[in-house]
């Protein structure tokens, strides 16, 4: 029973999601902000290849190596969103072409890719990875086991950052200021925020997330480094933001539902089911499934009611307000 | 006394024209200081490495025609990039158009051709279905922007993921029309059919470094930016998409049909991405390249987007960008290995990239800079006084 297909999907689908959801969670913060960050691919490739080296050249015990590991990527994700945060907070540069060029600048054929190589990473079994941890009476229960409890620590954890980021912006003062910033920066400024600091920080924070992210995929999914590993996912990401309304707990839906298709090629192909041109469609359906859902949010009534942060996409120069 | 140093922006009411040349020129030079710092730092003699990029993109024997083949499709990219982000429209698919456009123009190529010297007729059937299957490709972001506001930007990069799929499927997974079944490699290895020779596209030698061949795409890429040039600037279409990409409420005022519009610039831009694709099958691969290590990892359509935003989205400034960064693709190439990682091209191209984007800000503010004694300090006496 803990075999099925959809038992193993619905699993699976937690493991691949749990990447898109750190992405996601880090890229509504800075969006939260007003500040859209289209580099979360490449800041995410960054932290996977800085968190793969450190598990290859630290000798420590694993849990160690492996928390220091999310360390580096963490702050790898966040060195490279500082240069968008300067680009567009700081030099007033267009926050689409800035993101784009960080997605170029670090992502599958620039700073990853160099590093990859400059530090004889590429074709290696990673030395530590993150594994189930929990009681196997535990995973070995019925359905929920293999679901719930047959998780690496990365799944709770990104459970926990839910609860933190859904109460730190409903709950809490910062949160508060944080929606003014994105909502009208002049208003906040007006009441004393400072609004380069909240988007500076939020932007930084946002890249902390998205290394985490990257960091995810080589040290708990698929434990190597390949060039480009992530495939695509920072950009789910950012569309997951979008679909959630910039809201946490529908983050974590959304990842999930994503994640289920990402692991649905895979597992056909494990399990030699063919159904027509598979590899085709099972490999396509996660870029095809977002645009689709992207076209529902976006049409109409939805995009109304639930908005994007008004000021999403706009340097704030207190002069020109 | 204390003095204290005042740092302010000041917007810029024109724009100087000099300024316009200088900063991106700057932008350049800034750029190749701050690489030079992470190549000192990463244990590389950045003056060596220079020297060596500059002999492997232009200097060497045959390194202007590698040049050529690496900027041509480069320079088609580009364009397509230019000529939607002009308009705030950022179709960032070329990757993908450019694959859709090889896969239609090859299907032509393979359908038409035949034996003897290069035809007019196939290599312009080719050209025609490049664009077309370009054009088709980028209808789908353009009219999901048009009539549900579905964000271009998402659309059209997944949209490039499924392209290479197709791509992939067409040559490795299937029996399809494109691919090599005849013979004993096609049973080793999966590749694309040959194109017939009428249907290779022929070039021009120029005598340079012992000969060098001008492909004819490189010609079209050049037709095709004056094209665009002439339609932004000389017709009641450019003007219109202009005011469309600074106002949308402005354009609808003045009578612009929206939708229509934004469908026909990424019809436009997709058609340029589909012919860079013919041009790949017909000037260089000839046969459908479905190699996932192939025309797949060349990312030609993201460096497009390097080029079209250096060229500041004028079409000729992307031709001549085009060639520049071409020249750094190829030198990549040539040097790649322990001294050059892969990747280092990458690295030079944003940090290139981010220097301009950030040297815009010089050109639309002033930054004055001004040394003034406190303020406070200097008016306490002249209060005592009083």
């Amino acid at each position: 029973m803990n075999h099925s297909l959809l038992v193993v999907l619905l699993a699976s689908g937690i493991a691949y999601g749990t990447p898109l959801l750190f992405a996601s969670l880090g890229e509504l913060l800075a969006e939260r902000a007003g500040v859209l960050n289209l580099g979360v691919e490449g800041m995410m490739l960054v932290g996977a290849v800085m968190g793969f080296w450190t598990v290859q050249r630290v000798g420590a015990g694993t849990p160690l190596t492996l928390t220091l590991a999310m360390v580096i990527a963490a702050v790898a994700g966040t060195l490279m969103a500082a240069i968008h945060a300067f680009l567009v907070i700081t030099l007033r540069a267009s926050q689409i072409v800035s993101g784009l060029a960080l997605t170029i600048f670090a992502g599958a054929a620039g700073l990853s890719s160099y590093l990859g190589n400059d530090l004889n990473l590429a074709d290696q079994p990673a030395r530590h990875s993150f594994a189930p941890f929990l009681p196997s009476t535990l995973q070995k229960l019925p359905v929920l086991g293999p679901i719930l409890f047959g998780q690496t620590i990365l799944v709770y954890v990104s459970w926990a950052c839910v609860v933190a980021i859904a109460l730190y912006l409903s709950r809490t003062r910062t949160g508060l200021n944080l929606r003014a910033v994105g909502e009208s920066p002049a208003a906040a400024d007006t009441m004393g925020v400072n609004v380069s600091l909240y988007r500076y920080g939020h932007t930084l924070a946002g890249g902390a997330f998205a290394g985490v992210a990257g960091a995810t995929v080589t040290l708990a999914i698929t434990p190597q480094w390949v060039d480009g590993i992530t495939g695509g996912a920072g950009w789910i990401a950012i569309a997951l933001v979008i679909f959630a309304f910039w809201r946490p707990e529908i983050c974590l839906v959304g990842a999930y539902f994503f994640g289920a298709m990402q692991a649905l090629a895979p597992e056909l192909q494990a399990r030699n089911i063919q159904l027509g041109p598979t590899v085709l469609w099972s490999n396509s359906l996660p870029y095809v499934m977002t645009i689709v859902v992207l076209v529902a949010v976006s049409s109409g009534t939805a995009r109304r009611r639930l908005g994007a942060p008004a000021a999403l996409g706009t340097p704030y120069v207190r002069e020109e307000h | 006394m204390s003095r204290r140093t005042h740092i302010a922006l000041e917007q810029r009411l024109s724009r100087p024209r000099w300024l316009t040349v200088a900063v991106p020129v700057g932008s350049v030079v800034f750029a190749f200081v701050v690489v030079a710092v992470v190549l000192l730092a990463t244990g590389h003699n950045p003056l060596r490495e220079y020297r060596q990029l500059f002999d492997a993109a232009f200097l060497q024997r045959g390194a202007l025609e590698q040049t050529l083949i690496a900027a041509t499709p480069l320079a088609f990219t580009g364009l397509a990039a230019a000529a939607a982000f002009r308009m705030k429209l950022y179709n960032i698919g070329a990757e993908g158009q450019m694959y859709i456009g090889a896969i239609t123009a090859a299907a032509a190529g393979l359908y038409l051709g035949g034996s003897g010297g290069a035809s007019p007729f196939v290599i312009g059937a080719m050209v025609a279905a490049g664009c077309i299957g370009g054009l088709g490709w980028a209808l789908i972001p353009g009219i999901l922007r048009a009539f549900f506001k579905t964000n271009e930007i998402l659309t059209s990069l997944l949209l490039n993921y499924v392209a290479g799929y197709v791509l992939t499927y067409l040559i490795f997974e299937s029996q399809s029309y494109w691919r090599q079944t005849k013979g004993f490699n096609a049973s080793v290895f999966p590749t694309g059919k040959p194109l017939p020779s009428s249907a290779v596209w022929p070039t021009w030698t120029i005598h340079l470094q012992g000969g060098i061949g001008l492909p004819l795409g490189a010609g079209l890429a050049v037709v095709v930016a004056a094209i665009v040039w002439l339609l932004y600037s000389r017709t009641r279409f450019g003007v219109e998409a202009q005011v469309l990409g600074d106002s949308e409420r402005a354009a609808r005022y003045s009578g612009v049909r929206v939708r229509r519009k934004i469908i026909a610039v990424m019809a436009l831009s997709g058609a340029i991405a589909g012919l860079g694709g013919a041009s790949q099958d017909g000037d260089f691969r000839h046969a459908l390249d479905g190699d996932p290590n192939g025309l797949q990892k060349q990312g030609f359509g993201y460096t497009g987007i390097v080029v079209a935003a250096l060229g500041r989205y004028n079409p000729f400034a992307v031709v001549l960008i085009a060639f520049l960064i071409g020249g750094l693709e190829n030198a990549g190439n040539t040097l790649q290995g322990p001294s050059f990682p892969a990747g280092l091209v990458g690295v030079i191209q944003g940090i290139i990239l981010f220097c301009a984007l950030g040297g815009e800000l010089l050109t639309r503010y002033r930054v004055r800079v001004t040394w003034r004694r406190d303020t406070r300090a200097a008016l306490a006496p002249a209060e005592a006084a009083r």
